[in-house]
């Protein structure tokens, strides 16, 4: 049995609108408009303990829902959820003390208690053994490197700072599931290279199942082996990160430079993206003209300096499935 | 380990009250206060005391010690919803508290009464310091807090004042569940403070009001938190009459902890946590 079940989930709030101005504040006193916004329509899947997945999708496409619902803070409006044998909603204490959070936009540390202080609470909150506590914090801050600022005031760290802590507090009692709801937001490359990098070995090393949602392309490049793309409350896709490239932007680009002005160039299955004076920008589709060929014909009718094959950026690849899933922001 | 079962509660107890003991310049500020209104008050009974003292339901000493006991505890009745609560709700750092394994109104319970024993500490400390000992050393012992009238009361006193802070700390968290369900603590705020005013006996002893109110502001829940606990401390209700008083607030306690609870089960179930 998979360790999260998620079928057919939905999640409707109810939003009180009015008109602008002074008019539409009164009007609203005496009637309320309520609109009905569906931040998630039958959304399934399922994961397997372990595992690591990604979820991304624009702003508001329902991401955070899946996860404030998955970890127990909402009710869905219908379908079924399981985590561990649990329904998150239904048996919330049992279920909460075998997940860990890091909302990346919110401290779940005291902003005025030191970290360790912070830590030494959560240990009594989640009742962890004090010897098994030691242990384990001294293992999550050597992880993350976050020794010389265990005395520190959590209001006095920076952003990269606080994430790192964020985490220890997040798996201090050990759980066997973490849920990161932007993690890496707002942060610097090294900070979010530490990020990537802890939870990578947490899931790796310690089995530790984990669920992240981003909009950070690199980040599930560099972690996340299955993808899931959310899009207007609707999943739009599941499966390995490299067959959504496949799927919406299969192109590529030839960069050719020329040893002397750049010729006229025409070519079936082939696009001039960019003409410089001594250079060309070409689009291609693999499937339909294999890279070498496209090569041989043009180095062998033109003098050519250097030439280099780019695959397109993930961030373009990925604006480009929301388009063609028609799953911008609305 | 036997204490495992509230370790959580006590030490978000701990957390809090060791925090909010650090704002020295706060408790200063308040003891201050406490003891300008404390004179003023005092002196408004010593004049109507001159005037109408056959009216009056209990001596001068007593009305005087009801006043500064009152000036001390000040801290510790429920004015205003905790501001950590209201912070929480705004920025949507409740839903951190939605993830701890706890009992949810435990854990407001516990950060709360951490905050008003905190609040009320240093000021209570300074006051008996002024009030109960250096006014009779300066010679004004005729103004100053007299301790409790006999070892009975002192007794009486000790529960007494125990549901005091239990009572208090309901209303406060059931005012902090009225937060989270309003998204905002100025209204809650605006109509707590006034009834704690009249309603506890803070501005005046109950048996100051009219006849025919007393009935009524003898048995509604607020007068728990001064009234009940001041006259048993002055012996005004002694022997089965001070046993009721202690029976009202403990009844009313488990009131309003049962209605809060529900009410807390209420608003966590329709929570909606925005953004982000």
């Amino acid at each position: 049995m998979p360790q999260i079940l998620v079928d057919a989930l939905a999640k409707t709030y109810r939003v009180a609108e009015r008109a602008p101005g002074l008019a539409g504040a009164l009007r609203g006193l005496v009637r309320r408009q309520w609109r009905e916004v569906h931040a998630l329509m039958d959304v399934s899947f399922s994961l397997e303990a372990g595992e690591l997945l990604a979820f991304i999708g624009p702003n508001g496409a329902g991401k955070s829902t899946t996860v404030k619902i998955l970890s127990g803070i909402l009710r869905p409006t219908s379908g079924r959820v399981e985590v561990g044998g649990l329904v998150p909603y239904e048996d919330r204490m049992r279920h909460v003390a075998r997940i860990g959070v890091v909302f990346g936009q919110r401290s779940q540390l005291w902003w005025d208690l030191p970290i360790l202080d912070g830590f030494d609470l959560l240990a009594d909150i989640y009742r962890v053994d004090a010897t098994h506590y030691r242990r384990r914090r001294d293992e999550l801050v050597a992880m993350v490197r976050l020794e010389p600022l265990l005395a520190q005031p959590v209001r006095q760290l920076s952003l990269g700072q606080r994430m790192r802590a964020e985490f220890v507090a997040a798996l201090l009692h050990d759980p066997e599931i973490l849920f990161l709801d932007e993690p890496t937001i707002g942060l610097d490359a090294p900070s979010k290279l530490a990020v990537r990098q802890c939870v990578k070995r947490l899931n790796r090393e310690q089995g530790v199942t984990v669920l992240l949602t981003t909009h950070d392309m690199h980040d599930v490049e560099a972690l996340a082996e299955r993808v899931i793309v959310i899009g207007q409350g609707r999943l739009l896709a599941d499966g390995p990160f490299n067959s959504l490239r496949t799927g919406s932007l299969a192109e590529r680009r030839l960069h050719v430079d020329f040893a002397g002005p750049t010729p006229g160039f025409e070519m079936p299955g082939v696009t001039v993206r960019t003409r410089g004076e001594r250079s060309l920008e070409l689009g291609f589709d693999p499937a339909v003209i294999p890279t070498p060929r496209l090569i041989a014909a043009i180095a062998t009718q033109h003098a050519v300096e250097d030439i280099h094959v780019d695959e397109v950026a993930i961030e373009e690849v990925i604006a480009r499935f929301y388009e063609l899933h028609d799953a911008h922001e609305a | 380990m036997t204490m495992q079962p509230i370790r959580p509660y006590f030490a978000a107890f701990r957390a809090r009250f060791q925090l909010v003991l650090q704002y020295c310049v706060a408790a200063l500020a308040g003891f201050a206060t406490q003891c300008w209104w404390g004179g003023i008050k005092v002196m408004v009974f010593a004049a109507f005391y001159g005037a109408h003292a056959a009216a009056a339901p209990i001596s001068l000493a007593d009305a005087i010690t009801y006043v500064w006991l009152g000036q001390a505890l000040l801290a510790l009745l429920p004015w205003v919803a905790d501001p950590e609560i209201d912070e929480a709700v705004r920025t949507g750092g409740v839903g951190y508290d939605r993830l701890r394994p706890l009992d949810a109104y435990g854990f407001w319970y516990a950060r709360t009464l951490g905050w008003m024993l905190a609040r009320a500490l240093p000021r209570a400390l300074l006051m008996i310091l002024a009030a109960g000992i250096v006014l009779p050393l300066i010679g004004l012992g005729a103004w100053s807090w007299r301790p409790p009238s006999g070892v009975a009361a002192a007794l009486l006193f000790v529960p007494a004042f125990a549901l005091m802070v239990a009572l208090s700390a309901a209303v406060l968290t059931l005012a902090n569940v009225v937060v989270a369900a309003s998204l905002n603590a100025r209204g809650v705020n605006a109509v707590l403070t006034p009834l704690v005013i009249v309603f506890s006996g803070s501005l005046l002893p109950l048996d100051f009001y009219p006849d025919a109110l007393r009935p009524f502001l003898h048995v509604q829940p607020l007068a728990g938190l001064v009234d009940i606990p001041f006259r048993i401390y002055f012996a005004d209700l002694e022997g089965s009459a001070a046993l009721r008083g202690l029976a009202l607030q403990a009844g009313w306690t488990a009131v309003l902890v049962g209605f809060g609870r529900l009410a807390m089960e209420r608003v966590m179930r329709r929570l909606e946590i925005q953004g982000g």
